[in-house]
């Protein structure tokens, strides 16, 4: 049935929404001791001084002002309210910001560079896989390929680093970190921009690097699949040209799955992107992240995560709701 | 049962040696494993604690990768360094694939409700992006250790292992001889351990040293980001104290390039064991490349 299958797949998306939400509520709270137990903790290490009596009304006073005075089913229902929104509650280290407001602005440059260098080692990627697989590809592709396959194995930050040292630091080419260079405003001239694209140069490298392996890898499975196929014997029995069969036949059957992945990829570009914008300052929702961590700003990671989950979320909903109508097999 | 097993070990010895890819793997990780079993006796270890050695010395014949801001020597946190990182990676790998193979077994042969709730289970897991779960519990856990690291990422990393096991289990359940087994009369619990387990051993070793590899790549992820346990000179840790430190353009680079290296040289190790046993289990992808 078409219509079941759409809202079993819909139902599963608000299930991982509210499970998302849910361990975001009850994670921080297993941790031992309270929020403000832990600010007053703080604060009394810092040297101030609280005395007994007033201390516990102050304590109650700011239990009542977070609701954390209520019982908790209702904290938890008015969390999921909020949550779902999309009132993400207020930075503490940049109060009184709101998390949402914070996330918005620091969305552009994680999508500008993640994007775009996961759109570019998909494209390069397909084509080399589809080429390791093809028995008529040039001999260097064979040995050329299976190295980018090595260099998959190898964590992006691990890569930027060292790609960091020697085209920043040694040759002194490129800019060491960050989106653009300090002390000029972001606006939309040439000059910004190519600014922009130097910065996000060693970032984009290390990515496409060790990912191009990982696109190949899955496209030459599934070419070894398609290639065995009835219909590309009968395609060469016909005589056509090898240029066609293995664009129009070969590897357009075998982009579909690869398709599927990099809907995926695209979704989680969010959360892949931590790790990269922590080693090069760039100043993204990755970033953004870190330094919440950093800063203990509670409800800003749990703001991040929420954000990190949900993209990810949507992005395999779309794919699963697009997917029937590309291969109609899928169908049950 | 012993019979089968005995014959999967004699099969995967004459493969090893057939399949250069396997053999250059498991000859990086040996040298890593040489590496810090010998180390010890070769050097004092007790430098990879702060404050042993002097400070930011360059690589010199005394200290051959060279002594980091913190007092500590570089070789010797290197040779600390790799086991707690593999031993990380192991034990949440074990933890991992035991659970999901469990979970798989089970929802593959007994289908039905069972199969409904832990196939459901799985997917919805596996959308979750792990590294946004693992930064908010380790950001609530108070002290980080190898071993609660290792627990926490292990509960992430059964789904993949349970997915592809249940499938198995699944074109198992009907073989003939499974078949057989049951109109002999055999208990469920002794097909399942008799007849279908052996079956996916291979299987499931291949799915350990594909979660020993996301684990450890978990785990470092975490400790660059400053996470993970900070009384233990792991690999990660030291790339994160590294970069605090901004090591980078101070020049000290012997003090993250050798965990670096160390590092890459154990993903490519497993990448290529995993690759090699990825072909061992489903022949097909044995024609290219």
């Amino acid at each position: 049935m078409k219509y079941a299958y759409f809202i079993r797949r819909i139902m599963m998306f608000f299930v991982v929404v509210l499970m998302a939400a849910t361990l975001n509520f009850i994670i921080p709270r297993m941790a031992p001791g309270d929020p403000i137990g832990a600010v007053l903790e703080e604060l009394r290490a810092r040297g101030a001084s609280t005395g007994g009596d007033a201390e516990d009304e102050i304590v109650a006073a700011y239990r009542a002002r977070f609701g954390l005075d209520q019982p908790i089913y209702i904290q938890y229902l008015r969390f999921l309210s909020n949550t779902l929104r999309f009132d993400l509650g207020h930075s503490i280290s940049y109060y009184p910001q709101k998390v949402e407001r914070a996330l918005l602005r620091a969305l552009p440059w994680t999508v500008g560079l993640l994007a775009i260098s996961t759109l570019f080692s998909f494209a390069a990627g397909s084509f080399f896989g589809a080429m390791m697989a093809w028995p008529r590809a040039p001999g260097f592709m064979r040995r050329f390929v299976p190295m980018f396959m090595v260099l998959s194995a190898v964590p992006y930050y691990l890569l930027g680093l060292i790609l960091v040292y020697i085209f920043a630091f040694v040759m002194r080419l490129l800019p060491l970190g960050g989106a653009y260079s300090s002390g000029t405003i972001p606006r939309m001239d040439l000059d910004f921009l190519l600014d922009v694209a130097r910065h996000g140069m060693l970032p984009a490298l290390s990515i496409v690097l060790t990912s191009v392996g990982f696109w190949a890898l899955g496209m030459r499975g599934v070419m070894v699949t398609v290639l065995g196929e009835d219909y590309l014997t009968l395609a060469e029995a016909k005589g056509l040209p090898d240029r066609r069969i293995f664009f129009a036949y070969a590897m357009r059957n075998a982009l579909l799955p690869q398709v599927t992945s990099l809907a995926i990829a695209l979704g989680t570009v969010a959360s892949g992107s931590v790790l990269v914008e922590v080693v090069f300052n760039y100043p993204g929702i990755g970033w953004l992240l870190y330094n919440a961590l950093r800063t203990s700003d509670y409800y800003m990671v749990q703001g991040v995560t929420f954000f990190l989950i949900l993209t990810v979320a949507v992005s395999v909903l779309v794919v699963d709701l697009i997917y029937p109508l590309l291969d109609p097999r899928i169908e049950r | 049962m012993f019979g089968i097993i005995l014959r999967h070990i004699k099969s995967a010895i004459s493969y090893t040696l057939r399949t250069p890819k396997l053999l250059l793997g498991l000859a990086l990780l040996s040298s890593l494993l040489l590496l810090s079993l010998v180390g010890p006796y070769l050097i004092d270890v007790d430098n990879a604690r702060p404050i042993s050695v002097p400070t930011n010395r360059a690589p010199s014949a005394e200290f051959p990768l060279g002594t980091d801001s913190g007092g500590r020597d570089m070789l010797a946190v290197i040779i600390v360094g790799t086991p707690q990182t593999v031993r990380m990676g192991l034990l949440a790998g074990i933890v991992g694939v035991v659970l999901g193979a469990s979970l798989g077994l089970i929802a593959g042969y007994y289908g039905g409700k069972v199969d409904m709730i832990i196939s459901a289970a799985t997917d919805t897991m596996l959308t979750i992006p792990p590294l946004a779960i693992l930064l908010v519990v380790a950001a609530s856990v108070r002290t980080m250790s190898v071993e609660n690291m290792a627990i926490i990422i292990a509960l992430l990393s059964w789904m993949f292992p349970a997915r592809t096991i249940r499938a198995q289990v699944l074109s198992l359940r009907e073989q003939p001889y499974v078949h057989m087994a049951r109109l002999a009369g055999l208990s469920n619990i002794r097909i399942v351990f008799e007849e279908i387990m052996p079956n996916i051993l291979p299987l499931a070793a291949a799915s350990f040293v594909g979660a020993t590899s996301g684990a450890i790549l978990a785990g470092i992820g975490l400790e660059v980001l400053g996470m993970g346990p900070q009384r233990t000179p792991t690999l990660g840790m030291t790339i994160y104290w590294a970069q605090l430190y901004s090591a980078l353009i101070r020049g000290l680079w012997w003090w993250w390039l050798p965990p670096i290296l160390v590092l890459i040289v154990l993903f490519v190790g497993l990448f290529l064991v995993s690759a090699a046993l990825d072909e061992f289990v489903n022949p097909r992808l044995r024609k290219t490349g």
